[in-house]
């Protein structure tokens, strides 16, 4: 006890190297448990980008694969689900909602998924939380399209605005289907998740940027074709009910008669307008949905042909298996379905490496502060040796000068770890919402578990075992000064 | 016969090093005031050293109160200097960070059997009359970096006395002291280790001290390592 005593006392004694001292390692420690806090976040939000869906089916493939692509918008399939399998596997009685996905086209670097409403009301993620609107409202026609959060952020683009897509993944975005825009009908609120970074169309929509000629195919036709004798015009304008005629400013008038369109169309029967033209003839021109589009079929006319995967709500947890089992087994189309808490944690366990070099840099930092400690101790060691010389006067022995120094350290480092632990906690509860909000991770703060303790307790283990080093050093002096240290 | 301290043959060497001590015989009867003196560098020090028991001797016996120290363990050393002996240092006795009473309660917390030597009294109490007795009496509470020397010196004499060790070993306590309190210093010593009945070997270059002990020792007459 005496030796506790004289250990705390030196300390203060020495106040300023030994609140340096404390403060490297508390910090180095809040380092580590910070670390490991924002690791556990980041594993908490990335399990969490999608919640309550059951599974997630595509076709036959990687798990790992059709997990990037159908969740996180990375990769392309290299096959889709035909609508009647997805129709037949989302009327299975033990199915209660399924989201389809069409995907495989972009915007400016920004995939384009073609869903349903049904992606509006089953979609969850981070435990639960919905798809909401920031601004505008849901896409539901043909041609309207809703952005995620950084989609409309990044490109600048506002309601209203019209877009080309893409078919393919290409960074270009221009020349393709231009004819066929789409307008911006609203924009998500931000959620952290790769849905910000999606463009949303209807399924519909999605088909239509398929169709090569910029024409919905045949309807017996099974599959698009260009060049055929369906209603496709060269140049991309189509005009299926030819009873509508919109006129332009250099053409009114004469409303039944065609109208060029860039010298284009003399033959068809139509007249079609550019959209910044006005148009006189209000009650004559119909456009589809007050768009201006030149294109003027409704989405009652495509039919949906495929989705590319497809996620699913149980009615019941329990038949997960089951279900999974049987669309594995699916002989009419080589199909999977994966569980997405399993795959997502298959991935995270892929991502290991990173996490075990993390925590090493981490681990060398604490033992750098433990060092600062070793060295700061040690040289106070040559100041010290007339106390040294005074305690084994009054009868302490060598393994006593021993024992204040390692209890010297142990506390040093024991002050260190409990001062990291509440400096993590003051941090985290000073900087969770600015980092939730900044950088949508959230880090729970959750009373100091079993990992901490450990930690706690490594750092004092290597405190004690570091203050052998200056202790052994003045075990060894004492040994040899005997009374007759000269100051 | 109750020598407090009886030498034979101790042949002392630091290390690998030449011999520094080399004494054949030296006796000491209980109650006795020793003045030990010799030139710089004749091994004062390190006899201090050993008689404490925090040098062992390389060779020879080495009893005190009647224990061999020579074949007792580091430990059991230790523990034997914490109980029967007062060490008094030429100059920095005191801990820097403990308190007065702390430097003088120093040698009972640090060992049972010293403590056990208070009669019953408390440390504090002990401590307390002690310094009276030195005339440190109002300082207890001070600091020890907030004393003059001869301050310090009395602080440390205190220490050396607390407990009533049998032998108080003091190596130039008062060199750093001026006369006067060189004389005064001595007086209390002398009167705290009779109250205590203790024996005293007190080092001094000072010879004008001389007189005041009951007997002088000259080391290079007993230590044939200098010779
Ligand atoms: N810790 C030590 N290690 C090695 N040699 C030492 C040590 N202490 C003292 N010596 C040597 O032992 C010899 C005696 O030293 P000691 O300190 O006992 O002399 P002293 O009589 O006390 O001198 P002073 O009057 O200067 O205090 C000297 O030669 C000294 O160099
Ligand atoms: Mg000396």
């Amino acid at each position: 006890m005496v030796i506790l005593d004289l250990a705390l006392k030196s300390l203060r004694n020495r106040a300023f190297s030994t609140s340096l001292t404390v403060g490297s390692i508390a910090l180095s420690v809040a380092l580590m448990i910070g670390v490991e806090n924002v690791r556990m976040g980041m594993r908490e939000s990335f399990s969490n980008t999608i919640s309550q869906t059951d599974l997630i089916v595509g076709t036959k493939g990687g798990t790992i694969q059709l997990l990037l692509y159908s969740v996180f918008g990375l990769g392309s399939p290299t096959e889709n689900v035909s609508w009647e399998a997805y129709r037949q596997w989302a009327e299975h009685p033990a199915v209660a909602w399924t989201i389809p996905y069409s995907l495989g086209d972009s915007h400016r670097g920004f995939r384009v998924i073609g869903t349903n409403q049904d992606f509006h009301r089953h979609y969850r993620y981070r435990g639960g939380q919905e798809i909401a609107l920031a601004e505008g409202r849901a896409n539901v026609d043909l041609f309207d399209v809703t952005l995620g959060a950084d989609v409309a952020a990044e490109l600048n683009y506002a309601l209203g605005d019209e877009i080309a897509v893409t078919h393919g993944l290409g960074e270009v975005g221009f020349l393709n289907h231009d004819h066929m825009p789409f307008t911006v009908v609203g924009v998500l609120a931000k959620t952290f998740t790769p849905v910000d970074r999606a463009i949303y169309v209807s399924l519909e929509g999605m088909e239509a940027i398929h169709w090569e000629g910029g024409a919905p195919p045949a309807s017996d036709d099974e599959h698009v074709h260009d060049e055929t004798d369906a209603a496709t015009a060269d140049d991309g304008h189509v005009h299926d009910e030819a009873d509508a005629a919109t006129a332009d400013d250099g053409h009114d008038e004469e409303a039944d008669a065609a109208t060029a369109d860039d010298g284009h169309d003399e033959e068809t029967d139509t007249a079609t307008a550019d959209d910044e033209h006005v148009h006189d003839e209000a009650d004559e021109a119909t456009a589809d949905d007050g768009h201006d589009e030149a294109v003027d079929f409704s989405i009652e006319d495509v039919e949906v042909r495929q989705v590319t995967s497809f996620f699913v709500g149980m009615t019941s947890r329990r038949d997960v298996l089951q279900l999974q089992r049987q669309i594995n087994d699916f002989e009419n189309e080589p199909m999977m379905a994966v569980i997405p808490g399993v795959a997502l944690n298959e991935m995270w366990q892929g991502l290991g490496y990173a996490e075990t070099g993390l925590r090493l840099v981490t681990i060398f930092v604490v033992l750098v502060g433990l060092l600062g400690m070793l060295v700061s101790l040690y040289t106070s060691l040559n100041e010290r040796r007339r106390e040294m010389a005074i305690l084994r006067a009054v009868g302490a022995g060598p393994n006593r000068i021993v024992s204040l120094l390692v209890l010297e350290s142990v506390c040093l480092s024991a002050a260190g770890a409990i001062g990291g632990l509440a400096l993590v906690y003051m941090l985290l509860s000073a900087g969770q919402s600015f980092v939730e909000a900044q950088v949508g991770l959230y880090i729970p703060i959750r009373p100091p578990g079993s990992i901490e303790f450990l930690y706690l307790a490594a750092v004092v283990t290597a405190g004690f075992v570091m203050g052998f080093v200056p202790a052994l050093k003045a075990y060894r002096t004492a040994l040899h000064d005997g009374l007759s240290v000269r100051v | 016969m109750s020598f407090t301290v009886d030498v034979r043959r101790l042949r002392f060497r630091y290390g690998g090093g030449p011999w520094v001590l080399d004494i054949p015989e030296l006796t000491l009867e209980r109650g006795t005031r020793a003045f030990l003196f010799g030139p710089s560098g004749s091994g004062k020090t390190t006899l201090l050293g050993v008689l404490a028991g925090v040098l062992e001797a390389t060779e020879g016996e080495i009893r005190v109160l009647g224990e061999d120290l020579a074949s007792l363990s580091g430990a059991r050393r230790d523990a034997f200097r914490a109980e029967h002996i007062g060490y008094v240092f030429q100059m920095f006795n005191l801990i820097p960070y403990l308190s007065v009473l702390d430097n003088i309660a120093l040698p009972v917390r640090m060992h049972a059997g010293r403590r056990a030597r208070l009669d019953g009294k408390g440390v504090k109490e002990t401590a307390a009359l002690l310094a009276e007795h030195l005339q440190i009496g109002n300082l207890l509470d001070n600091q020890v970096t907030e004393l003059s020397v001869g301050q310090q010196q009395r602080v440390a004499a205190c220490r050396a006395l607390i407990g009533a060790p049998e032998l108080i070993v003091a190596d130039e306590p008062t060199s750093s002291l001026d006369f006067d309190r060189r004389e005064a210093f001595l007086d209390l010593l002398f009167q705290e280790c009779e109250r205590a009945g203790a024996t005293l070997v007190f080092v001094s270059h000072d010879r004008t001290l001389e007189g005041k002990f009951s007997r002088t020792i000259s080391l290079p007459d007993i230590n044939k390592a200098l010779r």
